[in-house]
């Protein structure tokens, strides 16, 4: 039942909804509903990167700890956003920790299972790198836009 | 080169000569109708500085400050397009393009919003209440926010970069009805950095208008979002082949927000950029501001994307 749940779900979400059906329901095998209340880590930096999370609802910030300055916050995904992308790239660590910033619901999915199932399946294992590659892409040139920091004073 | 001494979204002079005073006038009707094209009317003596008292200077942010200032015929009109910008005199220290940021319909005193980085905007932090100081225009083209009646509008602001787009919010939400949806996007460097703080919290309470802003860093505790304004652009509310963007800020940042706003299926007719270039005439002489073919004080600051967009990125121009 919460399969099905899930498999509908996942047919509405950008990120995954042009995925063959197949493959969307083996991935909604992969899934669980999780909850993170405001404050609570979903990971921490250098954890085993074993999961990637769908956020369902809430606001989750990446956060890297500055010696003398405290944790910053770099970035913030939030609904309908995926997080996570290390459990791809070896060596499959975490590279930030992740908070929630209020209560957050997501959909958790065993990396580690997934990408197994890729490495037998190149054809699962090419739509999934064709659709994180666009994230990291994206995310990437969001993050040299903020090295620029172009709202400094000239 | 960008003006090292203020953000300022410059432009050509559209003054409509009022008979019975120094101030540029227009009508309410004739506002409109002066976004990009060259109203009618006379230049009154555009070179020549008209003396301005200040009413009230207003701290937004550590480095950024707004000052209100009243014709010293006290009796006159300031009537201007959302986007134009003046030219600001503090006597014996220099003049600089600064936008303007306060209401067209509220035309008894201009308001500017610019930040403190040079000589003259370091002098003019420092007046006071009753000082005077002199102003030129307005000046340029502005937003097109009569022609983007009946679609949905979406503001793309960056920084210093809202205070020319605040009139033309302004402009939108007293005719509201005339409009579909309304979403402002902003993004500036840091929780403290961001302007207009308490408008910006009275616009996302408003059930007419989408308030979402960002900010590039910040400590944790900070609740708000944080990464680049050009990634609000994916998931804010509109309907792209009926959107009219505007978009002001950092060259960079407006560059990477068009192409946001073209992967959204909005049309390269229908964003609008404010470009900012260093300035000096105001009215197209000096040649300051040339960027490619045009001048940004005669022809813009306010630009249609595809009119410009193959001198944006260019370093060389």
């Amino acid at each position: 039942m919460q399969v099905k749940a899930l498999e509908d779900l996942l047919a509405e979400t950008p990120f995954f909804k042009d995925l063959d059906p197949a493959y969307r329901s083996m991935l909604a095998g992969c899934g669980v509903n999780v909850v993170f209340r405001a404050g609570e880590f979903l990971f921490r930096e250098n954890d085993p990167a074993e999961r990637f999370y769908l956020i369902r609802a809430g606001k989750v910030a990446l956060e890297i700890a500055v010696p003398g300055r405290g944790p910053m916050i770099i970035q913030t995904v939030q609904e309908g956003e995926v997080l996570g992308w290390s459990w791809l790239v070896p060596p499959y660590r975490m590279q930030y920790d992740a908070r929630a910033v209020e209560l957050t619901r997501a959909i958790a999915f065993d990396g580690a299972c997934i990408r197994t199932k890729c490495e037998q399946d190149p054809k699962l294992g090419y739509e999934f790198f064709k659709r994180f590659s666009v994230l990291i892409v994206q995310r990437l040139a969001a993050l040299r836009l903020q090295l620029l920091d172009v709202y400094a004073q000239p | 080169m960008p003006n090292p001494e203020t953000h300022i979204y410059q432009a050509q002079a559209q003054l409509d000569a009022d008979s019975t005073n120094a101030w540029p006038t227009a009508s309410a009707g004739a506002l409109a109708l002066q976004v990009h094209a060259k109203a009618p009317g006379t230049d009154l003596e555009p070179m020549s500085p008209r003396p301005c008292r200040v009413l009230r200077l207003k701290t937004e942010t550590d480095d950024t400050f707004t000052l209100e200032l009243q014709p010293a015929n006290s009796t006159s009109r300031f009537n201007f397009v959302p986007g134009q910008f003046n030219m600001l005199y503090v006597f014996g220290v220099g003049e600089v393009p600064i936008s303007i940021s306060g209401d067209p319909d509220r035309p008894r005193t201009v308001l500017h919003t610019t930040r403190e980085v040079g000589a003259v905007t370091r002098a003019m932090r420092r007046l006071r209440p009753g000082d005077m100081l002199g102003l030129r225009g307005p000046f340029g083209t502005g937003w097109p926010v009569a022609e983007a009646e009946n679609n949905d509008v979406v503001i793309v602001a960056g920084g210093i970069g809202l205070a020319p787009l605040r009139p033309a919010l302004y402009y939108i939400l007293a005719r509201r009805e005339k409009y579909g949806r309304v979403v402002l996007l902003y993004g500036a460097r840091t929780p403290a950095d961001l302007l207009f703080r308490a408008e910006l919290e009275r616009w996302r309470a408003r059930f007419d208008l989408e308030v979402y802003a960002t900010v590039d860093r910040a400590m944790a505790g900070w609740r708000g979002n944080v990464g680049v304004v050009t990634t609000l652009i994916s998931r804010a509310p509109f309907d792209p082949l009926n959107t009219v963007g505007l978009v002001c800020g950092p060259e960079v940042m407006m560059r990477f927000a068009v192409q946001e706003l073209l992967r959204r299926g909005v049309s390269p007719q229908s964003i609008y950029l404010s470009m900012e270039r260093n300035m000096k005439c105001a009215v197209g002489l000096c040649g300051r501001c040339q960027l490619g073919p045009v001048f940004v004080c005669k022809d813009g600051p306010v630009f249609r994307y595809d009119r410009i967009a193959h001198w944006l990125g260019k370093w060389e121009v």
